[in-house]
């Protein structure tokens, strides 16, 4: 019976005793152990360098590539403007991917040849490649917001990267005049972390409360509804009673536009002025991914048994930047469906055993001091997609001592992902 | 045989359409002779008050962990507040194995392990219990129903390169060196401890939505992969 490698790792009512050994089938072109590049050292990518490193023990050359040598996470940068973290607190290094085996390389990537199955990165090398992963995240849909496009990120920041750009929104904020307005252009779907501007919003109204109490906030937003809803409403009815205003597509939040010299925000042909504009644009695949031809309108799509591009099998693209189904664009399901990915890379690459696709996430919020919630699902890979199995969500109206432990758990969940990711 | 308990009330157990058994407790006055096992920390009665453990007055409708001024275990409290109140089948699985089903539970005790006594035992404890009004079958009174956990899924050898992979869904929150800060640590835990909270967890006896969910999903073997991967690190 022969069978196909990328159907076989589906579900199977056998589970793992239907597990084999997978054949040596990489194409050794280039020689010696086989190679993984992977390309992008976030959620996604970290994690699969780490795994793949880990668990193949040796067998397999993998090289991380990464601009930058100090990762801050978006997840908890919320928290960092709300004030419950320090902006170091989010900081990670590669020191520790490095000491397990991984040849980390800060550079930048900037072309893909997937004939010749290399990579080309900013300062010259070339790196040959049996197997590319790709999670290079997010970039920006040019033009998504007229008036606003990355050369005036200073004056209205997205933060939706994290680091500098979440300082300097976080400085904005408290350089607010009293009794101002706090602006931000949401997002269309589908895009990173569906309750990050939510939370954001709770975050800058928490900051407001203790230094600014007049202030408000304005939300302009293209989308009817939007992740957890009800939990964040009721929340901002709670504890930031009057503050906050959302313009829906209903009354023209889907047509903005901005002014970052005059520092105005229009909404349907209303011009307010703001002192803080926060634009969150509509996002793409990190463009790498276009320049390599991986992606189909804004995204890369994935087949949800391997993570590997129905474009190219050689190639796996993880998180944020592909299209896979049901799961949410957090770092928890990228750090999922890099685990996903590296068993099937090792499996392709050296004889280790496959085993059945599994995915799941949670996504925790802060909605003000000790008042947290969560969402979360369990998927599957089917054929077509990733598809959720069940999922569960908080409820309105829950006690004080529920929520606070909500928020607890995602402090133990942050300190789980982040060694998870980066060792 | 091991066996862990489900609700008879439960919404999983009602759709799906099962009579419920009306049972007896066991003998009150026996279960004060058990009792006499949990007097070193505990009382219980008119002049009761918290000793190690908390007075056990109005111990059924009970929230886990809440008694003030008791030190509780986090676990404990974690579960609590995610919705452990104390009735018949959540006390008869705790105290028959108090730390399988809380695993840092500040009870250091082995465990009742005789059904019939703990009968007896929750039969003598239910009497200092007036809420829900002395109704038989009621929430608190109602007896569990055993669910057993056969032998054979017990003596599941689990394999431990498979737990490994499964492992990796756990890590995504469970800190792999053991830390246990808002979530609990699961490294070097006794096998069968591990299977039977996961069960716990699948058949919804032990509170919590994120590991109903994952548990949930996960078939025998797999629990007993998980169990073997993570009962073999240190
Ligand atoms: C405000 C906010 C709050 C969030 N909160 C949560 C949360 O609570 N929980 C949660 O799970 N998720 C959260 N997220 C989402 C989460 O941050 C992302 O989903 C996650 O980081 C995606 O991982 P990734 O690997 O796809 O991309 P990233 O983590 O962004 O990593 C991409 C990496 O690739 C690098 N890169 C890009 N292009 C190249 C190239 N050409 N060459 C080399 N390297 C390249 C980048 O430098 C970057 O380091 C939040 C996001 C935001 C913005």
């Amino acid at each position: 019976m022969t069978m196909n490698r990328r159907q076989f790792v589906g579900r199977t009512a056998l589970g793992a005793a239907a597990t084999m050994a997978a054949p040596h089938v990489y194409a050794a072109g280039h020689g010696g152990k086989p190679k993984v590049v992977v390309i992008g050292g976030g959620a996604g990518g970290a994690t699969a360098a780490r795994y793949i490193n880990k668990d193949s023990d040796g067998a397999i050359d993998v090289t991380l590539v990464e601009p930058t040598r100090t990762y801050y996470t978006c997840f908890f940068s919320n928290l960092y403007i709300g004030g419950f973290r320090t902006i170091e607190s989010l900081a990670h290094s590669y020191g520790s991917i490095a000491a397990e085996g991984v040849n980390v390389v800060h550079d930048y990537a900037v072309g893909i040849d997937r004939d010749a199955k290399t990579v080309t990165l900013a300062g010259g090398d070339t790196l040959p490649y049996d197997r590319l992963v790709l999670s290079p995240g997010i970039d920006f849909v040019e033009g998504a917001v007229p008036g606003w496009d990355v050369s005036v990120q200073n004056k209205m920041p997205h933060a939706y990267k994290a680091g500098s750009q979440t300082e300097l929104l976080k400085a904005q904020i408290e350089a607010m005049p009293e009794g101002g307005t706090f602006a931000m252009v949401a997002p269309p779907n589908p895009f990173r972390c569906p309750p990050g501007p939510y939370e954001r919003v709770s975050m800058v109204a928490h900051l407001l409360t203790e230094i600014n109490p007049t202030a408000r906030i304005l939300i302009a937003d293209p989308k009817e509804k939007f992740s957890k809803q009800a939990l964040f409403e009721e929340g901002w009815n709670k504890h930031y009673s009057g503050m906050i205003e959302r313009i829906g597509p209903d009354f023209g939040g889907n047509n903005v536009e901005v002014n970052a010299d005059e520092m105005t925000l229009t909404i349907d042909g209303v011009v307010e002025n703001v002192d803080v504009c926060n634009v969150i644009p509509a996002m793409k695949a990190g463009v790498i991914c276009e320049r390599a031809g991986l992606t189909e309108g804004n995204w890369a799509p994935v087949s949800g048994h391997t993570m590997q591009s129905r474009i190219d099998e050689n190639v796996h693209v993880l998180g944020d930047a592909c299209a896979q189904g049901d799961m949410p664009k957090s770092g928890f399901s990228a750090n999922s469906q890099a685990k996903v990915a590296a068993m099937a890379v090792r499996g392709a690459l050296t004889d280790s055993r496959v085993f059945p696709a599994k995915f799941s996430n949670t996504c925790w919020s802060l909605v003000n001091a000790d008042d947290g919630i969560k969402v979360g699902a369990s998927y599957e890979a089917t054929d077509e997609k990733i598809s959720m199995t069940e999922g569960f969500i908080s409820d309105t109206g829950e006690d004080a001592a529920l929520r606070k432990a909500t928020y607890e758990e995602s402090l133990g969940w942050y300190a789980g992902i982040s060694s998870d990711i980066f060792g | 045989m091991k066996t862990i308990l489900l609700s008879v009330l439960s919404a999983t157990f009602l759709s799906i359409g099962a009579p419920v058994m009306a049972q007896e407790f066991g003998d009150a006055e026996d279960g004060a002779q058990v009792f006499k096992k949990c007097r070193a920390c505990h009382m219980v009665g008119p002049d009761a008050f918290n000793r190690t453990g908390p007075h056990l007055n109005e111990l059924f409708g009970r929230r886990a962990g809440s008694v003030e001024e008791v030190t509780y275990s986090d676990g404990l409290i974690r579960m609590g507040n995610d919705g452990l109140m104390w009735d018949v089948e959540s006390l008869d699985a705790y105290i028959e194995n108090p730390k399988a089903f809380a695993s840092d539970t500040r009870m250091n005790f082995p465990g009742v392990k005789d059904q019939g006594q703990r009968n007896d035992l929750l039969a003598f404890l239910r009497q200092y219990s007036a809420s829900p009004a002395n109704i038989p079958g009621s929430a608190p009174t109602a007896m569990p129903r055993e669910v057993a956990l056969s032998d054979e899924t017990l003596a599941i050898e689990g394999d431990a390169e498979y737990g490994q992979y499964l492992s990796s869904e756990c890590t995504s929150c469970h800190q792999i060196d053991g830390d246990n800060d808002g979530i609990p640590g699961i490294v070097g835990w006794p096998q069968e401890d591990f299977v039977v909270a996961m069960h716990a967890y699948k058949e919804k006896v032990r509170p919590h939505p994120v590991m109903q969910m994952m548990a949930g999903r996960l078939a025998d073997d797999e629990i007993a992969a998980l169990a073997a991967y993570f009962g073999g690190l240190e």
